[in-house]
C-alpha cells in the first residue's frame, strides 16, 4: 500500500493522471458545443442562457481539474475572461436600454422594430436569443473565474 | 418494441439495485466505488437504450433524431463515469485511504 501510494506520488503530480487528462481532451468541445445549442436553443427547450453559461465554464473548470492553472490561462487569459464577462453584461444592459431609447419599456424588444422592421412578434424572439447571449457569456466568465480564485486563494498561480 | 424497451429498462434497474446494495454492503471505499461505477454505468446504458427504443414506437424522422440524442447521452456517461471513478479511486489512493482486509473492521 505504500510503496504504491510512494509510486503514484513520485510519478506526477497530485491531481495529474493521463486519463483523466485524454477524457477531458476529449469532453471539453463536446461540452462547449452543447453549452452554445442549449443557449441558441434557449426559447424553445429547457435551458437558456444561464445553463449554456454554466455549462461553457464547467468546460474550463474541467481543464482546470484535469490540467493546472497555467493551462487553462494558457487557452484563456484573465484578461479575455474579463472582457467576455463585461461584453456579456453590456449585451444584457446595452439591449435593455435601447429598448428604452427607441420608446418601449426596458427589455420591451418590440420597441426595436424602428431598428430593423422585423415585426414586433419576431422581435420579441430574436431581442430573447441577444439577451441570452449576453447572460450565457457573463455566467461562462464568473463561473470559470470563481473556480481560478478560490481554487488558488487569489494567486492564479498553480490551482487545485 | 415496447416489450424490448421494458425489458431492457428493467434490467437496468435490476444493475441499479444490486449497484446500491454494494453501496450500502461493503466494507471500504474503493469496493464502494468499484459497484457503484460499475453497476452504474451498465446500468445507465441499458435504461438510455430502453428509453431511445420506446420512444421510436410511432417511428418518424424527428423521434430518430431524439432517439439519437438519447444515444449520446449514453456515450456520455460511457466516457465520463468510468474517468470520474478512476479519478475519485487515484485521489483516495494518494490521500492515503488504506484498502480493507480480511479480519479488519468495515468502515
Amino acid at each position: 500500500m505504500r510503496q504504491l501510494q510512494q509510486r503514484v506520488e513520485t510519478q506526477q503530480q497530485v491531481g495529474e493522471s493521463l486519463i483523466t487528462q485524454t477524457a477531458v481532451r476529449l469532453l471539453v468541445p463536446f461540452v462547449q458545443l452543447f453549452g452554445l445549442y442549449v443557449i441558441v436553443h434557449g426559447h424553445y427547450s429547457p435551458g437558456g442562457g444561464f445553463q449554456g453559461g454554466v455549462l461553457l465554464g464547467s468546460s474550463f473548470i474541467m481543464l482546470g481539474l484535469a490540467y493546472d492553472q497555467k493551462t487553462v490561462l494558457r487557452l484563456m487569459s484573465e484578461r479575455t475572461n474579463i472582457l467576455f464577462g463585461n461584453l456579456g453584461a453590456l449585451i444584457f444592459t446595452g439591449v435593455g436600454a435601447l429598448c428604452a431609447i427607441f420608446g418601449g419599456l426596458f427589455l420591451d424588444y418590440s420597441a426595436l422594430d424602428v431598428l430593423i422592421p422585423l415585426g414586433p412578434i419576431e422581435w420579441r424572439s430574436f431581442g430573447i436569443f441577444l439577451v441570452e447571449v449576453g447572460v450565457g457569456l457573463a455566467v461562462m466568465s464568473i463561473m470559470a473565474s470563481l473556480f481560478w480564485d478560490l481554487g488558488s486563494a487569489g494567486q492564479m498561480d498553480e490551482g487545485l | 418494441m415496447t416489450l424490448v424497451a421494458m425489458l431492457l429498462i428493467l434490467a437496468g434497474l435490476f444493475f441499479f439495485a444490486i449497484g446500491v446494495l454494494g453501496i450500502l454492503r461493503f466494507p471500504d471505499f474503493y469496493s464502494r466505488l468499484h459497484a457503484a461505477g460499475k453497476s452504474d454505468s451498465l446500468a445507465s446504458v441499458l435504461v438510455i437504450v430502453g428509453v431511445a427504443l420506446y420512444n421510436l414506437h410511432d417511428f418518424s424522422f424527428a423521434n430518430v433524431l431524439v432517439s439519437l440524442k438519447i444515444l449520446l447521452i449514453a456515450v456520455f456517461i460511457y466516457v465520463a463515469s468510468p474517468t470520474a471513478t478512476h479519478a475519485l479511486t487515484r485521489t483516495a489512493l494518494v490521500l492515503g485511504i488504506e484498502p480493507w482486509e480480511k479480519g479488519k473492521k468495515r468502515r
